[in-house]
């Protein structure tokens, strides 16, 4: 409602003046206020409206988990939806909102939901959605009431820079224990990484003083230490948002990710101050008493006039003297325990409140929280004990509860710490821990300022012992707590309700109980019907309480009801943190640039991106293509092959690691001859087929299919690992350039730019030659996979472009055409040679594709050869065929068309296309042995219409291979 | 994340490795029967416990052994293959 005078430790610059709007309404602030603590001080206490019933909603923890305080924030650039009014510091210039309202803030439209409130039971959305004839209406419905606040779709892309971090420990908190921890491994000589999700450190130690001085200045004197520190490192405004194996943190800061490996890790996080819940509990002016001393220390904003204090432990007696201090006009303080705690720092602080004249009553038992007409907290009714049952009531602006804690563990849960339920804190504390990670402070149930820089300071030594920095040691436990800090059930059921457990959902107690009377009553189920934890704050300040509900209605204690599972992101975390650039490679060739320049139209094949056909003006894709197929089948053509698999093979073992890896033989292979290779897996399915070219006695040359490349190389690896072969294999994939001559005049063409005798006699057909063609070093393999004489070239990568060009030249003169992959395609198929993965799939087998030439059954082993033995004595299960429509056809199938056997599905389409070469329409399918045994195909094309086609034997073109041995014309 | 140890390059982050299943010894081709044969490639034994696996370091091809619990997928020891003999 106002600002103080300068505050000792104060974060805001009172020389900096920030001038925003609210709702319309023009504010004022200092640098280093947050959006909330600047209203605040102007005393704007309705922040927004709440998800389900739009009740006004004010300031609740300031601790990044006021969901009901999300603002929408139209900056000069771009409108961020969401935004965390609590924490995130103010700007000038903002137009700042309420997310999902109608009509704004103070006149929601929607505030009509709050007296429907008894039609919207507990898995409502369950129940609505459930028929599938009302389904439409109500999700129209819902998508227009519910959500926050709305996405600029027209933002600029930001980038968010990830990071890689290293550390020794790293410490998560820098509150009064995670400093002490940090300090104590760094001066040990461990390397550390404190990190904490506030603008500054320090943590409660600065803000939870109780009208004293002590505890900051022993903050700020740890704060100086760790500063001090060479070895220790400070990240602030960063939250951890994930715990991965083996020590692995994501921290978010920003605008950046940190991936942070540390060889151990200290988890300080602290505890999440807890609401009570009663009737009004979520009145704007109702909030934790932490959330009012961090508005007073770290923003000198005082949140209210007059008020009393809820509590039921000496953190609440703290907040007390605070208030006193700073001129709030206490009320009373309300203890919802029988009688003020044994402990010594309460004692004197009961005395102090008494000698203030400040009424302090015990048993209280909250019954309600009322309105003013402006819609903030205006009374506060309950009964007290010795009072005979009567109702009290206080005219109140503010009230404040400090009634418990819930420890900050979710890190600890996905590291894999097991909890235990202990009664002398209410919470859960680390029962066992994984090697490596450690808890100090609240998390680890220790409450009192030097208690916990005790516990830190032992965990620190601990972590850094493990890593051999000062002596190895097990970690001391910590003192017994001399008073409870959480009280066991600050629950207070009202007859008419809205006693909210969870204000991110608007979750009432009579929600729970409907939800365990319908048998969700395990707190996973509980979860998921009634969505408590489920909202932006992740059950930060909901999840206990509802426990304990649990525990009553069930019977059981706490204990052994079990939490829900924590699971990463701890907190939520921009998605332009986690979206961002693919990390897959799109792989080019050595001559992409020359491909662009003559007009190619890119398709990718495996990782890299190929030629499909080169674009020429005037005439369509399937025109292109055909001139393509037709300067090989004619003249001669010139096409890119560089991302074939090339690997080099030596060793003395060479031959028989080919001889086992292959189904043909390798060992009678002769220097300077290449062969058909054909791969099988284990079972005799087809994994690959290449080309194998023998250079000398030990050493090979050869190819793989595009795709396979990478994989199969490092299967190699294994394999020569395994059977302990003396080979050594070298992958020359990116590092050589190939180059497919193909054509009748491919000879005459390459004769200008070689020395080397290309006659049939001096290089028949399948053979390997070294040569210098247009002054590179080459090898050269005579090959036919297009079935037209051709070579295929292979050079260093980096004189790829300039063969490639040579060869063009050389072949202007005969008319020499560069072709694409289609082309390609379907000169192959022409030829009746299939494309492993494409014509096969990952159950076909060697003996499916009519290659019997291709595997030697009596070599004494290969992979896949036993599997194949039990599949010779077993019918086939399928074929691969031709087939060929009449050149009449108008009607074409495509690839993965169904082959029809009496009405039954009996095989599939894997390649087809027209050829121009034989003008028709020709293709391979995978059949039933009854249908390849027939004389036609019936194939069902689209729109269910069906087609027969003619069994035909490939090759369809050129049967006995004769243009692929003999000279052409020129 | 979690780290593994290649024997040659120490330790690494996981994403730099790729697994090549579990290290078996196949049958004898030549004597096995047809259902021993088949139950080596088809039949993989998922009991939890400490599996001995094929892992590559794929940045530099290193192939080794990993020793490692599938029921903690907690990693022990790494060591190249074929182990070698005790002394």
């Amino acid at each position: 409602m106002s600002r103080l005078p300068h505050i000792n430790g104060e974060r805001i610059d009172r020389s900096r003046t920030v001038e925003f709007s609210f709702e319309g309404r023009r504010c004022q602030g200092f640098h280093g206020d947050t959006i909330s603590s600047a209203l605040a001080a102007g005393g704007v206490r309705i922040l927004g409206r709440s998800f389900k019933y739009h009740r006004p909603r004010g300031l609740l923890s300031a601790a990044n988990h006021d969901v009901n305080a999300l603002v929408q924030v139209r900056r000069a650039d771009r409108s961020v939806p969401n935004v965390r009014a609590d924490v995130v510091p103010v700007e000038s210039g903002w137009d700042i909102s309420a997310v999902n309202t109608r009509g704004g803030l103070a006149a929601d439209r929607l505030a009509v939901l709050n007296h429907l409130a008894p039609f919207l039971p507990v898995g409502f959305y369950y129940k609505a959605f459930h028929s599938k004839r009302w389904f439409p209406r109500w999700e129209r419905m819902f998508r227009r009431l519910s959500g926050l606040g709305s996405v600029d779709l027209h933002a600029q892309r930001q980038a968010t820079a990830k990071r890689y971090d290293f550390c020794d420990v790293l410490v998560l908190g820098a509150g009064p224990s995670g400093l002490a921890a940090a300090v104590a491994a760094a001066q040990q000589g461990a390397s550390v990484l404190l990190v904490d999700e506030n603008p500054a450190a320090g943590g409660s130690g600065w803000y939870a003083r109780g009208a004293q001085d002590h505890g900051a200045e022993q903050t700020s004197a740890l704060i100086a230490l760790a500063l001090a520190q060479p070895r220790l490192r400070v990240m602030l405004n960063t939250y951890a948002a994930g715990y991965y194996a083996d020590h692995w943190v994501a921290l978010v800061a920003n605008d950046s990710m940190v991936k942070v490996r540390a060889r151990t890790l200290i988890i300080a996080q602290g505890a999440y101050e807890q609401p009570a819940v009663f009737r009004g509990n979520d009145l704007p002016g109702v909030m934790l008493a932490s959330a009012a001393q961090r508005l007073l220390y770290h923003q000198a904003v005082l949140s209210a006039r007059r008020i009393a204090v809820l509590t039921a432990n000496s953190e609440g007696y703290a907040a007390a003297l605070d208030a006193l201090a700073h001129g709030v006009e206490l009320a009373a303080v309300l203890d919802l325990r029988a009688a003020p705690a044994p402990a010594a720092r309460s004692r004197v602080a009961c005395d102090e409140l008494a000698r203030r004249g400040v009424p302090l009553h015990f048993g209280v038992q909250p019954i309600q929280a009322t309105a003013q007409s402006n819609g903030e907290l205006g009374r506060f009714q309950y009964q007290a004990a010795g009072n005979a049952g009567a109702r009290q009531q206080l005219e109140l602006d503010g009230l404040w509860m400090s009634v418990g804690f819930a420890p900050a563990n979710a890190l600890l849960h996905q590291a894999g710490a097991r909890l235990s339920y202990e009664r002398s804190v209410e919470q859960f504390v680390p029962a066992q821990l994984p090697r490596g990670v450690y808890a100090c402070g609240k998390v680890n149930g220790v409450y009192g300022l030097a208690q916990r820089i005790e516990d830190g300071r032992d965990a620190g030594a601990a972590a850094a012992g493990l890593l051999g920095f000062g002596e190895a040691r097990e970690r001391t436990p910590a003192a017994p707590a001399d008073e409870c800090p959480t009280h066991p059930y600050p629950i207070f059921a009202h007859p008419k309700g809205k006693e909210f457990v969870d204000f991110d959902e608007d979750l009432q107690i009579r929600d729970i109980e409907n939800a365990c009377q319908e048998g969700f009553d395990s707190s996973e189920l509980l979860k998921r019907f009634s969505t408590i934890g489920m909202g932006p704050s992740q059950g930060k300040h909901s999840q206990m309480n509802a426990l304990r509900i649990l525990s009553r209605i069930r019977g059981e204690p706490i204990e052994r009801l079990g939490t829900t599972t924590a699971r990463p992101m701890f907190h939520p975390v921009p998605l332009s943190h986690l979206a961002g650039r693919g990390f897959t490679p799109e792989r080019r060739t050595a001559l992409d640039a020359e491909h662009e320049a003559l007009g190619a139209v890119w398709m990718p094949a495996g990782n890299w991106r190929r030629p499909e056909y080169y674009r020429i003006a005037g005439k369509s894709r399937e025109q292109a293509i055909a001139d393509e197929i037709g300067a090989v089948r004619t003249r001669v053509g010139l096409i890119d092959v560089g991302t074939l698999g090339k690997i080099e093979l030596h060793g003395p073992d060479a031959a028989e690691f080919l001889e086992r890896v292959y189904t043909a033989r390798f060992a009678n292979l002769k220097v300077g001859m290449t062969r058909y290779a054909l791969m099988l897996d284990e079972a005799g399915v087809v994994l690959d087929d290449g080309v194998v070219g023998r250079l000398g006695a030990e050493s090979f040359y050869f190819t793989t299919t595009t795709g396979n490349s990478a994989t199969l190389f490092r299967e190699f690896g294994r394999l020569a690992t395994w059977w302990r072969l003396s080979v050594g294999l070298v992958n020359l994939t990116g590092h050589y350039a190939a180059l497919n001559l193909a054509g009748p005049a491919s000879r005459a063409v390459l004769r200008e730019h070689t020395g080397l005798d290309l006659e049939d006699a001096a290089f028949p057909y399948l053979g390997l030659r070294e040569a210098t063609v247009a002054g590179a070093p080459c090898r050269i393999l005579r090959v036919g996979f297009v079935g037209e004489l051709g070579y295929e070239i292979h050079l260093p990568a980096e004189q790829g472009l300039g063969l490639w060009r040579a060869l063009l030249g050389a072949g202007a003169l005969f008319g020499i055409q560069p072709f694409g992959v289609e082309a390609q395609r379907m000169l192959r198929l022409e030829k009746g040679h299939l494309i492993v993965g494409q014509d096969t799939d990952g159950l076909t087998n060697a003996l499916e594709i009519d290659a019997p030439w291709a595997l030697k059954m009596d070599k004494p082993f290969f992979v896949g050869q036993r599997s194949l033995r039990i599949l010779q004595r077993q019918p086939r299960r399928q074929l691969l065929v031709g087939f060929s429509l009449p050149p009449e056809a108008a009607q074409r199938p495509k690839e993965c068309h169904l082959v029809l056997d009496d009405g039954q599905i009996a095989g599939r389409v894997t390649s087809v296309g027209y050829s121009p070469t034989l003008a028709r329409c020709i293709g391979l399918a995978l059949v039933s042995p009854k249908v390849a045994a027939g004389k036609r195909l019936r194939i069902r094309i689209e729109r269910g219409e069906e087609i027969d086609a003619e069994l035909t034997r490939p090759p369809f073109y050129d049967p006995a291979g004769e243009r692929q041995r003999l000279p052409g014309p020129a | 994340m979690k780290l593994m140890t290649c024997p040659i390059n120490g330790p690494r982050a996981i994403s730099e490795f790729i697994c090549g299943g579990e290290l078996r010894a196949p049958p004898d081709p030549q004597a096995a029967d047809d259902a021993l044969w088949a139950d080596y490639v088809f039949n993989r034994d998922s009991l939890p416990g400490v599996k001995q696996e094929w892992w590559c370091h794929t940045p530099s091809g290193v192939w080794f052994i990993a020793e490692r619990d599938t029921a903690t997928d907690t990693i022990g020891r790494t060591y190249l293959y074929p182990p070698a003999m005790p002394a």
